[in-house]
């Protein structure tokens, strides 16, 4: 099992740690519900080292990220990001990632950041170096293997981030970022996350992160944050309706089967699974995700069939007793006709029929402000 | 981590305390430290016939579902309701209220493959 620069920290800290895709990492350290209040509330800090990040330059990076992801990443100013989802011929998802641009190096072109899930690394770059046309000029360099990320999230992510760098992260706009020196390193500082909450994540060398980890533990000691494992975040995920490749996303899933629509920007001269798509969009996806709200005793779990008038016509894909809710929530897909607002379902648990109705996404949003 | 020596195990991490012609069940400390919060409990019904060695019921962390195996092949004569309501108890107290079933001794099959404190935390490398 590979782990990340931040392993000693984490066995130091009485993290339990598991495997996941291939990384040993930490599920949890303090408790998984006790994890995921201190994000709702203070803040939590994550090692997400195991990620991917891969660099996309030269001429043709632009019209090639175009090609193969769905959002638009000619739209992309330097100094911002956004999410986006790597597609198949047929529309399905190979992954989906982060797109940051920055600044231009010295070949030309315009020279990209991806972010993308660590069980999807080697899929994912054998895919894009597959797209490369003869002749076009691009480069994709898979930095993953040096590089380390750390998520600061919660409320208190900009005071405690505050205290480590001169940088000027209260302005920091959603979606953006910014390369500066972070507890006397150098790193790559973006206002994003993947928890529902406002917050920050920090990458950097791997020798550079266990400095930046431990400043922000001890700046964030008197705003009581607290390290944070897989497991909280998979729950903060789910409660903001964020899908994870595996389980919302997979090679037969679309972005707007998916819900993420937003994200899929057609107006192109070609993109993988343009068809699909376009057809999509205008006609509406067969099936969809949903949300869904237990009504009565059970939680909801991968895998798990949803009924309609007693027979299958789904299945969940995550679902989890909300800590921040206290509801048993989950996500899943259904057909169209059984996916509007307010419909009757229920999920079939180990034999049991329990009702469930589908709600508003996301199960949780922030308050603004 | 210590484990109580008056009481028998499985290896699925189930503990039995046998007494006044009944055998209470509960999950160890062990496989509560394993769990994690347990944030939900199913429990079987008075009166139903448990295998030993089969599924009775479920106990579910935020994170995973695992399955609860019967010591013995018994009846059941009581179950934690109050587990329902607050399944946090198994994780504080799993030797004591977080106990989950009793069953009836009377015709109960199995006691003799129960593991005894020693052979048990031998098993979690205790």
């Amino acid at each position: 099992m590979k782990r990340t620069p931040l392993h000693q920290a984490h066995v130091a800290l009485g993290a339990r740690m598991i495997e996941f895709g291939g990384w040993e990492m930490p599920v949890w350290y303090a408790g998984i519900q006790a994890e995921h209040h201190a994000v709702r509330q203070r803040a939590g800090l994550f090692d997400v080292s195991h990620m991917g990040e891969f660099i996309v330059h030269e001429a043709d990076s632009t019209a090639f990220l175009r090609r193969v992801l769905t959002n638009d990443a000619a739209l992309l100013e330097v100094g911002q990001a956004h999410y986006s989802l790597l597609t198949n011929a047929a529309g399905g998802t190979v992954d989906d990632l982060l797109v940051y641009r920055l600044p231009a190096g010295k070949k030309g072109g315009a020279v990209y950041l991806l972010v993308v899930n660590a069980g999807n690394i080697d899929k994912d770059l054998a895919w894009l170096r597959s797209q490369v046309g003869p002749g076009e000029r691009v480069k994709i360099d898979d930095r993953s293997p040096s590089t380390a990320l750390i998520a600061l999230q919660g409320p208190r992510s900009a005071l405690i981030l505050s205290e480590l760098t001169a940088m000027d992260v209260w302005h920091m706009p959603y979606y953006h970022f910014a390369r500066g020196e972070v507890a006397g390193v150098q790193a790559l500082v973006s206002r994003t996350g993947y928890t529902g909450e406002d917050g920050f994540e920090v990458m950097a060398a791997n020798e550079d992160i266990t400095a930046v980890w431990n400043a922000a533990l001890k700046a964030g000691a008197a705003h009581e944050i607290q390290p944070c494992g897989l497991g909280s975040r998979d729950s903060l995920r789910i409660e903001a309706c964020m899908p994870l490749y595996g389980h919302e996303l997979g090679d037969d899933i679309s972005a707007l089967e998916a819900g993420l629509g937003f994200f899929v920007k057609l107006d192109k001269p070609a993109m993988n699974g343009l068809e699909r798509l376009r057809r999509e969009r205008l006609e509406g996806p067969a099936r969809k995700m949903v949300c869904l709200e237990l009504l009565d005793r059970g939680i909801p779990r991968q895998g798990y069939p949803i009924l309609a008038g007693g027979q299958p016509v789904g299945e969940v894909t995550s679902g989890l007793l909300s800590p921040t809710l206290d509801k048993a929530v989950g996500m899943g897909f259904v057909p169209v006709a059984h996916a509007a607002l307010g419909t009757e379902l229920a999920v079939d648990i180990r034999g049991r029929a329990v009702p469930a109705r589908v709600v508003k996404r996301p199960f949780y949003k922030r308050a603004e402000g | 981590m210590s484990v109580p020596t008056d009481l028998k195990y499985t290896a699925e991490h189930e503990w039995v305390r046998i007494a006044d012609g009944r055998a209470v069940v509960g999950i160890t400390e062990y496989a509560q430290a394993q769990l994690g919060d347990v944030v939900y409990v199913e429990l079987p019904k008075v009166g139903d016939t448990l295998r030993a060695g089969k599924a009775f019921g479920v106990v579910e962390s935020v994170k995973a579902v695992s399955d609860l195996y019967s010591p013995l092949t018994a009846k059941v004569a009581a179950t934690n309701q109050a587990l329902i309501d607050v399944p946090e108890t198994v994780n504080g107290d799993p030797y004591g209220e977080g106990w989950m079933v009793a069953l009836d001794l009377d015709g109960a099959e199995g006691l003799d493959a129960l593991l005894d404190a020693a052979a048990y935390e031998g098993l979690i490398g205790g």
